[in-house]
């Protein structure tokens, strides 16, 4: 009996250890960003317009100290950034926290002409051109949304499109936490 | 011999030229190389342990997607500015955490990462060498305990 004790309680482990592993897996597959909790890195851009002239003029991140604003990373390539385009505009309609559109390794016209036909829901939209903005804020797939807070902070990062549910659970409870709690 | 076996003789011959000289003048015109030697050595070593981030499983050396061309420039970027390798890898950590290096730092977080193969070795170790000296002591037994036949 004894020679197989050990055998035994190895086993365990390892089907213990393989459980934990599988249950903690959804939130796994999205890698946390290892910037939450720091300053938002600064940036000058040009930016885009969306009437009128494709480049209009420049955005400067630092104009958005002392207010909660989302920097939403996009481009017209990314099929997800077209789902969660109505999202985007219920949250420029609901008029709380303005959106920064990054357009991320974008064709500028093409971007024009989205915002265009489908509705800009920026209140501003640097343009990334060589990507050069989003390495420094370690995106690795649009669309992700940062949650920037008054201070410059980096407070919360999501991959993946926005959402109504997103929003309100994952963003505005952080800007307002005493409202969002029931 | 008609003028079609001629060309088609021809077109063999340049197909054979083409793909013999094909490879080296490829790399030769790469405009990712770096132009000294010591610097393409290292840019070569560091882009083959950091992760890209949109496929996970490939390196930025291997893979072909835009964002991997683009961290594969910053690291020539980086290199030229005179950066040591250990700076390229914070500076890339820093962005992407620490998932982006394969090779994960040791942190209190990563040690067992590091010190378990050597622990399981040493285990396996011990268990080998009291198998066998079990397995010596029962064919030392076996001797003894046989009976010569009467």
């Amino acid at each position: 009996v004894n020679r197989f004790v050990l055998p035994l309680a190895a086993f365990g482990l390892l089907i213990v250890v393989l459980a934990v592993g599988v249950r903690r897996a959804p939130e796994k597959a999205t890698i946390p960003s290892a910037l939450i909790g720091k300053v938002a890195p600064a940036f000058v851009l040009p930016a885009l317009a969306v009437e009128g002239n494709v480049i209009a003029s420049s955005f400067d991140s630092n104009t958005m100290r002392g207010q909660w604003y989302a920097l939403n990373v996009w481009g017209t390539w990314c099929a997800e950034c077209r789902v969660e385009h109505d999202a985007l505009l219920a949250i420029k309609a609901e008029g709380k926290v303005p959106l920064v559109g990054l357009n991320w390794k974008d064709d500028t016209a093409a971007a024009q002409q989205w915002l265009q036909q489908l509705g800009n829901p920026y209140a501003a939209i640097p343009i990334d051109a060589n990507g050069r903005v989003a390495i420094d804020y370690g995106v690795y797939g649009a669309p992700e949304t940062f949650l920037i807070d008054p201070q410059g902070m980096i407070r919360y990062r999501h991959v993946g499109a926005l959402s109504a549910t997103v929003w309100q659970d994952k963003f505005m409870s952080r800007v307002n936490p005493v409202a969002a709690a029931p | 011999m008609n003028w079609l076996t001629n060309a088609r003789a021809a077109s063999r011959g340049l197909l054979l030229a083409s793909l013999l000289f094909a490879s080296p003048w490829v790399s030769a015109v790469d405009p990712e190389e770096l132009a000294d030697p010591v610097l393409q050595t290292r840019y070569r070593e560091l882009s083959h342990e950091l992760r890209c981030m949109q496929c996970q499983n490939q390196s930025i050396a291997d893979s072909p997607v835009g964002l991997a061309g683009d961290l594969r420039r910053e690291v020539r970027n980086l290199l030229l500015a005179g950066k040591t390798d250990d700076e390229i890898r914070d500076w890339m950590r820093e962005r992407y955490g620490p998932f982006v290096l394969f090779r994960p730092e040791f942190a209190p977080r990563t040690a067992w990462l590091w010190l378990l193969p050597g622990l399981m070795l040493l285990g396996g170790g011990v268990v080998a060498w009291r198998v066998l000296r079990q397995r010596r002591s029962m064919l030392v037994s076996d001797t003894d305990e046989v009976e010569p036949r009467p």
